[in-house]
């Protein structure tokens, strides 16, 4: 998969590395959800960087997993969204509720420690 | 303009008498010089057109156009009065003169002078005939040559105004650290809304922005599609970790949005600059002190 997922202390840190499919998005869910609860980590920040599209599955997927944390007790935050994919995101009306957004890894990790 | 010295050299070989017809105009302009001239700033002067200039360049520039003119009609070549028509354009553009005006004025001219040929040959229908057919192709091109140049003159200067405004129009400042003033003046049409989207975006990315203010004080109206890009921008700065903060909302946009039915629940919006401003400190947990009173007549 192309995306790995860290543990850093408290909090996971899942960065992805390329495009991903359909599949690979399920796969990233419900493997962070795994881990969530494995480690029993308060936080997790997904770096979507690497990302040039962020479609409708996608977002509901991170949707997903932002309220599925939120239920454990654990903050979602999803960083690095580039100024491309939040245009064209906002155009498709597309949104992450529940999820927190911070501009990139530091920012997201400052969010979760303050 | 080769094609226009060629295709007086076909004239020349093919239609001889048509050739020496229009020499023979040429030499009857160029000695009624004076009077033609006279009667044409005359007829400019009636029509009140090019009010913005003086009787002394009314009449400099009358001298220069016609002379341009003559030589044209002579060779055939618009070149040379092209590139007067151009520096002319130029200089007369800043000072508001309009594209009816230099058209008339040149319509004017090719008026004075069609007449002045009816008055000499007006005893001979049939050469009179043959003279206008001489005549008039070349001053129709003459007058499209100088109304084009005009017009080329302005879309060029135009463009250039243009540019330089959406190189001025969306200035992105940092005030603090995390924070980030976008005043914006004039009219909003959609693209200029979407430069501005951009903007902001790599404003926030480049500065690691966390609240934006966005002051829209200078903006006179919005109409639907400009909101709807306001939304965009507002929601795209969310999906980068920056919130956005609108000032200086008018009574008038205000009602114009709530009218509209657009949907401003994510925007934070606050009266004035000020208070933008001070709520984006409060955001961000700086704090203003000022350090000792004001003297009264100095700075403030």
């Amino acid at each position: 998969m192309a995306v790995s997922i860290l543990k850093q202390g408290d909090y996971l840190i899942a960065s992805v590395q390329s495009a991903l499919t359909d599949t690979e998005v399920i796969e990233l869910r419900d493997a962070l959800l795994a881990q969530v609860a494995k480690h029993r980590s308060r936080g997790v920040i997904v770096d979507v960087a690497a990302l040039d599209i962020i479609d409708s599955f996608a977002a509901r997927s991170l949707t997903t997993v932002a309220r599925t944390n939120r239920l454990r007790g654990a903050k979602t935050v999803i960083v690095g969204i580039q100024p491309e994919v939040a245009v064209a995101m906002s155009q498709f009306g597309l949104r992450l509720d529940s999820a927190h957004i911070a501009l990139d890894l530091e920012a997201g990790i400052q969010l979760l420690t303050a | 303009m080769e094609k226009g010295i060629s295709a007086v050299a076909g004239v020349a070989r093919d239609r001889d008498p048509d050739r020496s017809l229009l020499q023979e105009l040429v030499a009857h302009l160029r000695h009624h010089l004076t009077p033609l001239r006279e009667e044409w700033t005359r007829r400019i002067t009636e029509a009140q057109l090019l009010r913005v200039m003086t009787a002394d360049e009314i009449f400099s520039e009358v001298t220069a156009v016609y002379d341009n003119y003559v030589d044209a009609l002579e060779t055939g070549s618009i070149e040379a009065l092209e590139a007067y028509a151009k520096n002319l354009s130029e200089r007369i553009i800043p000072r508001g003169v309009e594209t009816h005006e230099v058209l008339g004025v040149v319509l004017l001219l090719r008026d004075v002078l069609a007449r002045s040929l009816f008055e000499k040959y007006q005893q001979d229908s049939s050469l009179l005939n043959r003279v206008l057919d001489v005549y008039e192709p070349a001053a129709n091109r003459i007058a499209v040559t100088v109304g084009v140049s005009f017009v080329q003159e302005r879309e060029r200067v135009i463009r250039q105004q243009q540019s330089a405004i959406r190189e001025l129009s969306t200035p992105v400042l940092k005030v603090r650290e995390q924070l980030l003033i976008l005043p914006i003046i004039g009219a909003l049409d959609a693209s200029r809304a979407r430069q501005l989207t951009e903007q902001l975006l790599k404003g926030i990315r480049d500065n690691r922005a966390k609240v934006v203010v966005i002051d829209i004080t200078g903006v006179p109206s919005i109409d639907m599609t400009v909101a709807n890009h306001m939304v965009q921008a507002v929601r795209a700065s969310g999906l980068m970790g920056a919130r956005v903060i609108i000032t200086g909302l008018s009574a008038d946009i205000a009602q114009t949005l709530v009218g509209l039915g657009v949907d401003l629940s994510m925007m934070q919006s606050v009266g004035d600059l000020q208070g933008g401003i001070e709520e984006a400190e409060r955001q961000l947990s700086y704090a203003v002190t000022r350090t000792g009173n004001v003297v009264p007549g100095q700075d403030e």
